[in-house]
This record gives structure tokens, C-alpha cells and sequence, in this order.
């Protein structure tokens, strides 16, 4: 099928959904991928409290990736779907705990423990599910008859373990950010120390997997080699780079907003080389952004909902983070 | 084992359980969410403060089940495409948008706000906090417009074309979102929600009640809770018989296993119990009103109904469940009637909360309403099969291609989670309920005025009190 510019406006909507829930989720699930290194429980209520306001819209920024995903590309949600089986139900149940326990943690005082292994353990395995899922996806998916058409296992390789393993170091570090700048005292110290760990296993990680990517299939080699795009073989990794250099600086002289930004736009611009790859495909290397459109009357239905509603979101969003602003208060919870 | 059993029925098992774990949620937190905004707006215009303890009560029952409600949700939005891919490639182009317009307007709007309703009453003050508690509401609302349109559209499809791929394409939004059957089954759910709400209020309070006949806020509570009863019920009554006179017209198939008629007859007899034996096509033991469907459904003595056997065998909904399924909820919806009006008799006689066996019974309809919304979902999900989209798409040829031990182990992963933790969950909002409404802290504190805060430790003073 040919260009379609509607189809082209949903798949950069659809990616700025992902990309929305990997930057705003990301650092939630980190908290509680750093929950074991805090012992005390005032610290770790403290942690909780720092995202549990906004966890809950930050959460449906996922609901939007995939029910956005039925209704504008319905093959590729039909596909990888089925495909990622397993993956998707751990992570489906790892936010199950991860999410009750905002509320359960604070209703029990001797099953606490249970809720906190429960919001670690969760977010860990949602972190790991989500990250094993997007590799298995960039190692591509087989379909034929506009239908999965691979195993129930294909999904688990080295490369797909590796990039689990590796969002669960990335979300811890954007977790140990995100305290950095929200707290203060003996968590806002041991977050500043553990981000530095945490940032430099991130940037390995993030340098091992994309030395692998480009001989998983032949369209990465030739978008990461061949001009012109190969100028962007230069440039991410330079901004990469950039970024990395102000995250230390801010973590070693002091600065409490700067990191996390940096951390930010570390996982931006990863997300944009991902993308740079999978150009035109939605579904590696097997449905294209055109073949797994929907039909225009749904995609212009669902464009001018979009465009009203997407800026009234991003508007009330900024709100709620704007009304919780500044460091967290030992008492700011409502429990 | 797995032999004798398909991917696909194991799918439809994982689908029928994760579903109706889910509904339960949102049916309680449609109630309360604005059962607390008609909370706050009455303690902001009468500035009464057991308008503000009632709301603090509820809203942090409110909390957990919301939380509930959220991730049992997520789960259901990507179920459609890991059990039911077929389903949501042909569907897709029409059920996606619906979804999308409830997460787009309604899942943002409540989770935007839930923060601020939650732990910014001193941050933003009361007037904003107001708006965040309505606009919290509002999204319920809107959420269960969009899910109960895109039900309706499964149940009545209108508005579309199949192209060459074999997907139904939509040619007209409007006749899509108002589907035939869609006016009916929103009524009927949101009414339904209110009434769960009212009877779990109800009962909570009718229990304080009970051991503590002067408490000013379980007595608010209580009567709140009875006029609802009283004034939603019979109208509930009247639009679930509104709603089965459109079933009738376009799923006949789903009015005959509800009745219990297997022939076509004019003057159908209403079967008030009876046992339908599916193999044996009959009804047995039959307890009838004699003309009674007919006049029901009909409007006239000589009415002409249609029997199940009018279908073949392989195009029938199973009656030995919708059959009974319906009775429980046409029961429980008799039974709300009558506490409705038992209090209405009390109240007329000033004697509202004296009255012991009317709070006993009040206490043991509590969890009614839950009760009657899965019975009710369960006659019309399983009287429409064997269809996902009613008469076009069959529920067989929608599932996903995937290995039974795939799902079966899912399936048991999921029954395992959901007792686990929503089961803790239950227990915990239980122990919130023993608590005694309208105790506590000052209400200054629970108010925007104060700077102390409401801390944490308030958790530990929970378990202290309830006893651990």
C-alpha cells in the first residue's frame, strides 16, 4: 500500500503514546525498582509518596498505546499481541501488584512488607516484561495470512533478555533521578548515589544493544550504514553522549533537576533510534504503518478526538504535576 | 488434559473470569464517584461537617477500588489482542476508536484528577478540590458511555460495511455509537452502578446503626442510601423491562433462553422457575402465569413469541445459564424494591432508623448489587453467543492463534493473582468499613484550612484500632 498521510499522523501519535508512557511510567516503575536498596520504612514511604499522586495517569498513557493501537492499526495490535504473549501477561500482572499496592501498603501495618516486596517485585517484572517484549519485537515478528504465525516461545532470546535487563537498569535510573529532584534527606543521598551506578549500566547496556541491533536484520544494517541515514549513525550517539556528560555532572556537583532531564533524554533519544529502524514497518519486517492501517473513516474519526482532547490532557496533566511540585513532605500523603 | 480442551474455550474462560472480576470494580466506583461529588457539594453549601466525614470515609474505600478497577482494566485492553486477535484485526476499525475515545476522555480525566481528589484538598483548596472530585465523576461517566457503546455495537451492529479483508469498516459514526441497543443497556448499567453503591452504603451504615443508634453520619448515610433505593429501583425496574422490549425486537434468540421457551406459541405463559434441559430441548418442572411473557413482551394476550427451536442448534445461546442468570437478577431486583419501599413505609412513620429487622435485612442485601450486575452481564454476554459481533462474526473464529498451555497457564496465573490480591483487597476495604463513620480526626484537619498535615502514620492507627 502507498503513503497515507493519516496513517502517517497515527503512527507518530502512537509513538508519542509509547514514548509518553516510557518517560512518565518509567520513572515510577524505577522507584520500585529501587525500593529493596532503601531499608527504612519513612524512606520508602517517602518514595511512594513521590509518585503516588500522578502513577495512576502516567499508567494510562499504556491503556493508550494499546487500545490506540486497536483502534488505528488493528492488524499490528492483532499481531504482536499474540506474538508477545507471555511478556505481556507478566508485565499485565506485575502492574497488578505494583498498582494495589499504592493503596494496600498503607492499610496493613503487619502485612506491610508483603506490599512492599509486591510494588518492587511488580514493577520489576513489568520493567523486564516490557523491555524483553520490545526486543523480541525488533528481532521481527512472522506473520502470514494476516495472522501470528510463529511459536509460543519465540519471544525468548539473549537479545530479548538482554533489553529486558536492560529497562529494568534504564527505569532504575530514571527512578533514582526522579528522587533526586523530588526529595530531600537520606533518601535525596542515597538516590544521588545510586544513580551513578545506575547511569553508567545504562550506558553499556544502551552500547551493547545497539552493536547488536543493526545485525539483527538486514533494513536496520542498511538504515545505520547506508547514506544519508547513516548521518543519523553519528548524531544520536553523539547527543547520547551529551546527555550523559550534564547526568554526571549534575549527579556529581549537586544539581537536583538536571539528571533526571539528562536521564530523559537518554531514553528519548534511544526511543528515536529504535524508530529511525523500524521506518516503515510497524511490525517488523512484516506489516508496514499502510498495511496495518485502519480504514480512513476510523482514523479521522478517532484524529479529531485526538487533536481536541490530546492538548486538554497534556494541559490537566501539567496541572497535577504542577499542584504537587517541589520536594515531597514526609506528611504528604492523605492516608 | 489439555487435549480435551481448546485454546479457544480456554480463552473464553480467561475472558468470562478477568471480565467479571473487572466489572465489579467499575460498577462500585461509578456509584461512589458521585455519590463523593454530591458529598462535597452539599458540605460546600450547608457547610455541614458529617457531609465531609462521610466523604473521607468513602473516599479512601474509593482508593483502593479504583486502584482495583485500574489494573484489572489494563488487563482487558490488551486481552483483545493476545486471546482475541482475530477478533480485534476484523472489529478493530470500528470497537478501537469507542476504546479510544473512553481512555482519550474519560481514563485521563479520572486519573488527572484522582490525585488532586485524593491528597490536594489543602494544596488547591475546597472550591478547586470540587472540581476535581465532579470531574472525576464525569469521567466515570463517560468511561461507561463509550465501553457500554462499544458493547451495544457487538450486541446490535449498525453503521458499517465489510471490506475485502473482511473487516467491518464504519460508514456511519453516528449509527455506530447510537446503536439500537445502546440508549437501553447505558441507562441500565448506570442506574444499576447507583444502586450497588446505594446498597453497599446501606448496608455499611445499617451495621453502625445496629450497635450505635445515634451516629449522625451513619444515620446521613443511611437515609442518603434508602431514598436511592426507594427512587432508583422501581425506575430500574421499568428501564431493564424497557431494555428487554429492544432485546425482543433484535436478539429474539436471547429473550427465548431467558424465557425459558423452547416453542413458538401465542399467549406464551410467563415461566416463573422451571429447569431447561438444552440436550433434551424442554423446560421441566415449569411454574407458569399463564399468558404472562406474552403480555410482558407483547403488550397483548395473543402475543406470538418465538421458541429457541426456531434456531439450529449450533446458532443458540446455552439457556441452562441465561435462564437462571436472569431470575437472580430479576430477583434481586425485586428485593431492592422492597427494602425500598419498607423504608419508605418507615420513614413516613418517622421510625427510619428504629427499625431492626429493616437494618438486618438492609446488612444482607449490601453485596445485592454486585450480585445482580454480573448475573445481568452474564445473560446478555452469554444469551448473544455464539457471536462476538452478533450475527456476523462467531466467537470461535475470533480467538487467537495460540497454544491451549499458553493460555491455560495464563488462565491459572490470573486466577491465582486476582484471588490473591483483589481478595486482600476486599479484606482490606471490609476492615475500612468497621471503622465507625464520623470519628476520627477533626474535621478542620480533613479541610483545606489547616497546614498540619494527615500523615501516614494514620495507617498504623487503623490496625491499632481494628485490633490486629
Amino acid at each position: 500500500m502507498d503513503f497515507n498521510l493519516l496513517a502517517f499522523i497515527w503512527a507518530a501519535i502512537i509513538a508519542f503514546a509509547v514514548l509518553a508512557y516510557v518517560v512518565l511510567d518509567g520513572f515510577d516503575l524505577g522507584v520500585g525498582i529501587l525500593f529493596p536498596f532503601l531499608k527504612e520504612e519513612k524512606e520508602r514511604d517517602l518514595m511512594m509518596n513521590s509518585v503516588a499522586p500522578i502513577w495512576d495517569g502516567n499508567e494510562t498513557w499504556l491503556v493508550l498505546g494499546g487500545g490506540g493501537l486497536l483502534a488505528v492499526f488493528p492488524l499490528a495490535y492483532a499481531t504482536i499481541l499474540p506474538a508477545l504473549y507471555a511478556p505481556i501477561i507478566a508485565m499485565l500482572l506485575g502492574l497488578i501488584f505494583r498498582g494495589v499496592a499504592f493503596e494496600f501498603r498503607w492499610r496493613t501495618q503487619r502485612g506491610k512488607f508483603l506490599w512492599d516486596w509486591a510494588f518492587a517485585g511488580g514493577s520489576m517484572i513489568a520493567a523486564f516484561a516490557q523491555g524483553v517484549a520490545l526486543g523480541a519485537l525488533v528481532q521481527g515478528i512472522h506473520v502470514e495470512n494476516r495472522a501470528y504465525a510463529g511459536g509460543w516461545w519465540d519471544w525468548l532470546t539473549w537479545f530479548s533478555i538482554l533489553t529486558g535487563v536492560a529497562l529494568i537498569v534504564g527505569y532504575g535510573l530514571l527512578g533514582a533521578t526522579w528522587l533526586v529532584m523530588k526529595t530531600e534527606g537520606p533518601v535525596h543521598d542515597r538516590a544521588r548515589w545510586l544513580a551513578k551506578p545506575a547511569a553508567i549500566a545504562t550506558l553499556v547496556l544502551i552500547g551493547l544493544v545497539s552493536l547488536i541491533t543493526p545485525f539483527l536484520e538486514r533494513q536496520y544494517l542498511a538504515r545505520w550504514f547506508d547514506f544519508p541515514t547513516v548521518i543519523f549513525s553519528l548524531i544520536v550517539p553523539l547527543l547520547v553522549l551529551g546527555c550523559a556528560y550534564i547526568l554526571f555532572n549534575g549527579l556529581i556537583r549537586g544539581g537536583d533537576h538536571a539528571p533526571f532531564f539528562a536521564a530523559q533524554a537518554i531514553f528519548i533519544l534511544c526511543f528515536a533510534g529504535i524508530g529511525i529502524s523500524f521506518y516503515p514497518y510497524m511490525v517488523p519486517t512484516s506489516v508496514t504503518i499502510w498495511d496495518a492501517a485502519a480504514p480512513d473513516s476510523s482514523l479521522s474519526f478517532m484524529l479529531v478526538g485526538a487533536c481536541f482532547l490530546v492538548p486538554i490532557i497534556l494541559a490537566y496533566t501539567a496541572f497535577a504535576y504542577w499542584v504537587f511540585r517541589g520536594k515531597v513532605k514526609a506528611d504528604g500523603g492523605y492516608h | 488434559m489439555f487435549k480435551e480442551v481448546s485454546a479457544t474455550d480456554l480463552a473464553r474462560g480467561q475472558f468470562a473470569f478477568t471480565v467479571m472480576f473487572h466489572i465489579i470494580f467499575p460498577a462500585f466506583t461509578i456509584g461512589i464517584a458521585s455519590y463523593l461529588a454530591v458529598l462535597e457539594g452539599l458540605w460546600l453549601r450547608a457547610k455541614d461537617d458529617v457531609y465531609m466525614r462521610i466523604f473521607d470515609y468513602w473516599k479512601s474505600i474509593f482508593a483502593i477500588v479504583f486502584g482495583m478497577g485500574v489494573v484489572s482494566g489494563i488487563v482487558m485492553s490488551y486481552q483483545f489482542g493476545t486471546n482475541w486477535s482475530v477478533f480485534s484485526d476484523r472489529a478493530g476499525p470500528v470497537i478501537g476508536p469507542l476504546m479510544g475515545y473512553e481512555v482519550l476522555s474519560a481514563f485521563f480525566l479520572e486519573a488527572g484528577f484522582l490525585g488532586i481528589m485524593l491528597f490536594g484538598l489543602k494544596k488547591v483548596g475546597p472550591k478547586l478540590h470540587f472540581t476535581a472530585t465532579v470531574m472525576v465523576a464525569i469521567g466515570t461517566l463517560f468511561s461507561a458511555f463509550w465501553i457500554l457503546s462499544a458493547n451495544s455495537w457487538m450486541q446490535t451492529p449498525t453503521g458499517y460495511s465489510i471490506n475485502e479483508a473482511g473487516q467491518f469498516v464504519p460508514e456511519d459514526w453516528w449509527a455506530v455509537i447510537f446503536n439500537p441497543s445502546f440508549p437501553y443497556r447505558l441507562v441500565h448499567m448506570t442506574l444499576a452502578a447507583y444502586l450497588t453503591t446505594a446498597f453497599v452504603v446501606g448496608a455499611v451504615s445499617a451495621w453502625h446503626l445496629l450497635s450505635d443508634r445515634e451516629n449522625r453520619a451513619a444515620r446521613t448515610m443511611f437515609s442518603m442510601a434508602m431514598w436511592m433505593a426507594l427512587i432508583v429501583a422501581p425506575i430500574q425496574i421499568f428501564a431493564g423491562d424497557q431494555h428487554g422490549l429492544n432485546t425482543l425486537e433484535h436478539q429474539p434468540r436471547k429473550i427465548a433462553a431467558m424465557e425459558g421457551h423452547w416453542e413458538t406459541e401465542a399467549g406464551a405463559p410467563l415461566i416463573l422457575f422451571g429447569v431447561p434441559d438444552d440436550d433434551a430441548e424442554v423446560t421441566r418442572y415449569k411454574l407458569e402465569i399463564p399468558y404472562g411473557s406474552a403480555l410482558i413482551l407483547t403488550h397483548s394476550f395473543d402475543g406470538t413469541l418465538k421458541g429457541l427451536k426456531e434456531w439450529a442448534k449450533q446458532d443458540r445461546p446455552p439457556m441452562e445459564i441465561v435462564f437462571w442468570s436472569f431470575r437472580i437478577m430479576v430477583g434481586l431486583g425485586f428485593l431492592m424494591l422492597g427494602i425500598g419501599l419498607w423504608s419508605g413505609w418507615r420513614r413516613l412513620r418517622g421510625r427510619l432508623f428504629d427499625d431492626r429487622w429493616l437494618l438486618r435485612a438492609t446488612i444482607v442485601m449490601g453485596p445485592s448489587g454486585f450480585v445482580a450486575v454480573l448475573a445481568g452481564w452474564v445473560t446478555t454476554e452469554v444469551g448473544r453467543q455464539p457471536y462476538t459481533v452478533y450475527g456476523l462474526l462467531r466467537t470461535a473464529d475470533s480467538a487467537a492463534p495460540l497454544a491451549a498451555p499458553a493460555v491455560a497457564a495464563s488462565l491459572i496465573a490470573f486466577i491465582v493473582v486476582y484471588c490473591a490480591v483483589f481478595g486482600a483487597g476486599i479484606f482490606y476495604i471490609l476492615r475500612l468499613m468497621r471503622r465507625r463513620p464520623g470519628h476520627g480526626k477533626p474535621v478542620e484537619e480533613l479541610g483545606p484550612t489547616r497546614a498540619a498535615g494527615i500523615t501516614p502514620a494514620a495507617a498504623v492507627d487503623i490496625d491499632r484500632t481494628l485490633g490486629e
